[in-house]
């Protein structure tokens, strides 16, 4: 399935996605209906709203590292663009410059970050992988560098209230910022030339190339967008904790590549979509959500997810293992 | 061609060397043969993590797996030892090996048999061992109260002025040499890294070598499990909390490509004691703690850069003939 390119691509792709958005679907309705059942507190708006915080940030970059792995790139340094970028954030607040000056030099900094990876990838032909691996320890480097065992805990009241306050009293910035991203997102991959163009990079980025899709370019920009991506991140998570330290959002970028690839988005490239991830980052939250009602620690959580992980794409594997052993 | 890979091993020992050396003129005491020996005791079980996972790497895969696996044998022995302190160490040694290889076999059977790519494989398999270790320990620590004396006894015995660590990452050197170079597991090994396809019309079983490559993975992460616990003395969920990356940095400091089927034993070995001897030397020369995650980050990109410049002009030069 991995390598075919539709011949009549609006009808037969939505039918392979129906598919696999389906299953999710009904994982994350067992997930509320169980969660419902054993837990009054569950179903409750506010909490319910509530639990949207833990998951938000993350949700937001996974929505860019969805394009990065369609595309065959994988991104491993997001979480330490948001180390580089809460520093910058706090920063440039300490030192008193005007509030969307602020934002402008955070949202930059991860502009710049992601931006050095796209460049060394493409410039040196490089795999991602590994650049990002090398990255992320440079990136965290440079934050723990910059801060030592310092903290920030001082930000414009704009970024505090974007990280913790509601539109209306009801829905978290983030999370508003989150559906917003999500629909534009799924515009961008799925009804429009750029997206069909990163599908067909994904599936082989060489017969793309000769097809004239400038490959390098939009490595290098998906790169930088995973940059920005993380800065916006940077600034909701720094304005909800009130306080930067440079181990912040430490471990995050397998949490984030979790809710990908969790959502049916293969990880060699060419297949899945925004809506998939989407209910796949709604499964994890609402499975934690659910898990921390019930007092189950948040290692329960970890060993949940891993196998949840492994399981969903393995199973295809193993019914498949098992049929032609019997035949 | 082998030229080349031998030139590329003189130059990374050479700046080693002349590492040493630089540190040794801002601080003369960096190179006395006792605090060289600690720098060595210190990078002994990088060096052996690091020889196991450049067998992973080598089929064109990676085992992001081995820092929680080696945390959770760990921490299975030391409970274990804990309620059974009479047992022999070597009991504790080789359970903690067998405990590795089966958590690495787990990784191989997800991988050959379940056909889930590495990179998820182990992804998952990195937080499943990571939480199982709070869950067999309820988020406790074992300190080094609690361990026998026969457990701890072992890691301090010295021979020639070395350590026992360091002893046991010459053995493991010696013997991933000998496996590597010499046997028909290496060669083959190579084979399915530089070329899958063409490996698997010559008859070698991919599914095989894959469980075999993260068993020997998963083996030495055990015994490293010992290892670690025994040479800090406690055992607790955050041992070795993200040395996977230092490893693969090891690895590819060593010049072992991820593309796979390229780089060898002393490359590997030499990119260990690189950065064991940047871990070391910052403190030596007055760089806070701070730079070095930093400092390490620019130095595998630089390594990546000049790997993969070497490599493509191999490639050329294969297409000119």
């Amino acid at each position: 399935m991995k390598n075919i390119i539709p011949e009549n691509p609006p009808f037969k792709l939505l039918n392979i996605l129906y598919k696999k958005e389906f299953i999710l679907f009904m994982v994350l309705l067992s997930i509320i209906l169980i969660n419902s059942n054993v837990s009054p507190y569950f179903l409750d708006l506010y909490n319910l709203i509530d639990s949207t915080f833990l998951f938000s940030e993350k949700a937001i970059i996974a929505l860019s590292m969805t394009f990065v792995i369609i595309a065959r790139q994988i991104d491993l340094s997001v979480a330490s663009i948001i180390a580089v970028s809460s520093c910058v954030l706090g920063y440039t607040t300490s030192i008193g410059m005007d509030t969307y000056l602020v934002i402008i030099f955070t949202l930059l900094s991860g502009i710049m970050c992601g931006a050095f990876n796209g460049f060394i990838i493409i410039r040196f032909a490089i795999p991602s992988i590994i650049v990002t691996i090398g990255t992320m320890s440079l990136f965290r480097g440079l934050a723990y560098s910059f801060l030592e065992d310092q903290y920030y805990n001082k930000f414009p009241q704009f970024v505090v209230s974007l990280g913790s306050d509601y539109l209306f009293g009801y829905i978290p910035y983030a999370f508003l910022t989150f559906i917003i991203l999500s629909l534009f997102f799924a515009f961008i991959l799925h009804k429009t030339i750029i997206g069909k163009r990163i599908y067909s990079i994904g599936n082989n980025p060489e017969s793309a190339q000769y097809t004239g899709i400038q490959v390098d370019k939009y490595t290098f920009v998906l790169f930088t967008l995973n940059g920005l991506f993380s800065a916006i991140a940077a600034i909701f998570l720094s304005g909800r904790l009130s306080s930067v330290r440079p181990n912040i959002a430490f471990g995050w970028e397998l949490e984030i590549i979790t809710m990908v690839v969790l959502g049916g988005v293969y990880i060699y490239g060419g297949s899945g979509s925004i809506l998939g991830v989407v209910i796949s980052i709604f499964i994890l939250g609402m499975l934690s959500f659910g898990l921390g009602l019930l007092n189950v620690p948040g290692v329960g959580i970890i060993i949940f997810t891993g196998l949840l992980l492994i399981l969903s794409i393995g199973f295809p594997s193993f019914i498949k293992y098992f049929r032609s052993k019997n035949e | 061609m082998m030229n080349l890979i031998k030139n590329r091993d003189f130059i990374l020992f050479s700046i080693i060397i002349f590492g040493v050396i630089l540190v040794g003129i801002a601080n003369p005491y960096f190179v006395k043969p006792s605090s060289l020996s600690d720098v060595l005791t210190d990078t002994s079980i990088l060096i052996i993590l690091a020889l196991s996972q450049m067998i992973v790497i080598l089929i064109r895969a990676i085992d992001l797996s081995v820092a929680s696996n080696l945390a959770l044998s760990g921490m299975l022995i030391s409970l274990l030892s804990t309620v059974y302190p009479e047992l022999p160490v070597v009991f504790f040694i080789i359970l903690s090996c067998l405990i590795g290889t089966f958590l690495g076999v787990l990784n191989g059977v997800s991988i050959a048999i379940l056909k889930v790519p590495f990179i998820v494989t182990t992804l998952g398999t990195l937080s499943i061992y990571r939480g199982l270790i709070y869950f067999v320990s309820d988020g406790k620590q074992v300190y080094s109260h609690e361990f026998s004396e026969s457990f701890l006894a072992l890691i301090h015995y010295k021979f020639l002025s070395l350590s026992f660590l360091f002893w046991v990452a010459v053995f493991v050197f010696v013997v991933m040499y000998i496996l590597l170079n010499h046997t028909r597991f290496g060669r083959n090994l190579y084979s399915l890294g530089g070329n899958p396809d063409a490996a698997k019309y010559i008859g070698i079983n991919e599914n095989k070598y894959v469980i075999l490559a993260y068993s020997i993975s998963g083996f030495f992460a055990g015994l490293c499990g010992y290892l670690w616990v025994a040479r800090y003395s406690v055992a607790s969920t955050q041992i070795a909390i993200g040395f996977e990356l230092t490893v693969i940095s090891a690895c590819v400091v060593g010049g072992i490509s991820v593309m796979g089927g390229v780089g060898t034993v002393v490359g590997c070995t030499l990119g260990a004691l690189l950065i064991g001897l940047i871990r070391n030397a910052l403190p030596a020369v007055d760089i806070s703690q701070f730079w070095q995650l930093a400092i390490s980050g620019a130095i595998i990109l630089i390594a990546i850069i000049i790997n993969t410049k070497t490599e493509q002009r191999k490639d050329k030069t294969i297409m000119v003939e």
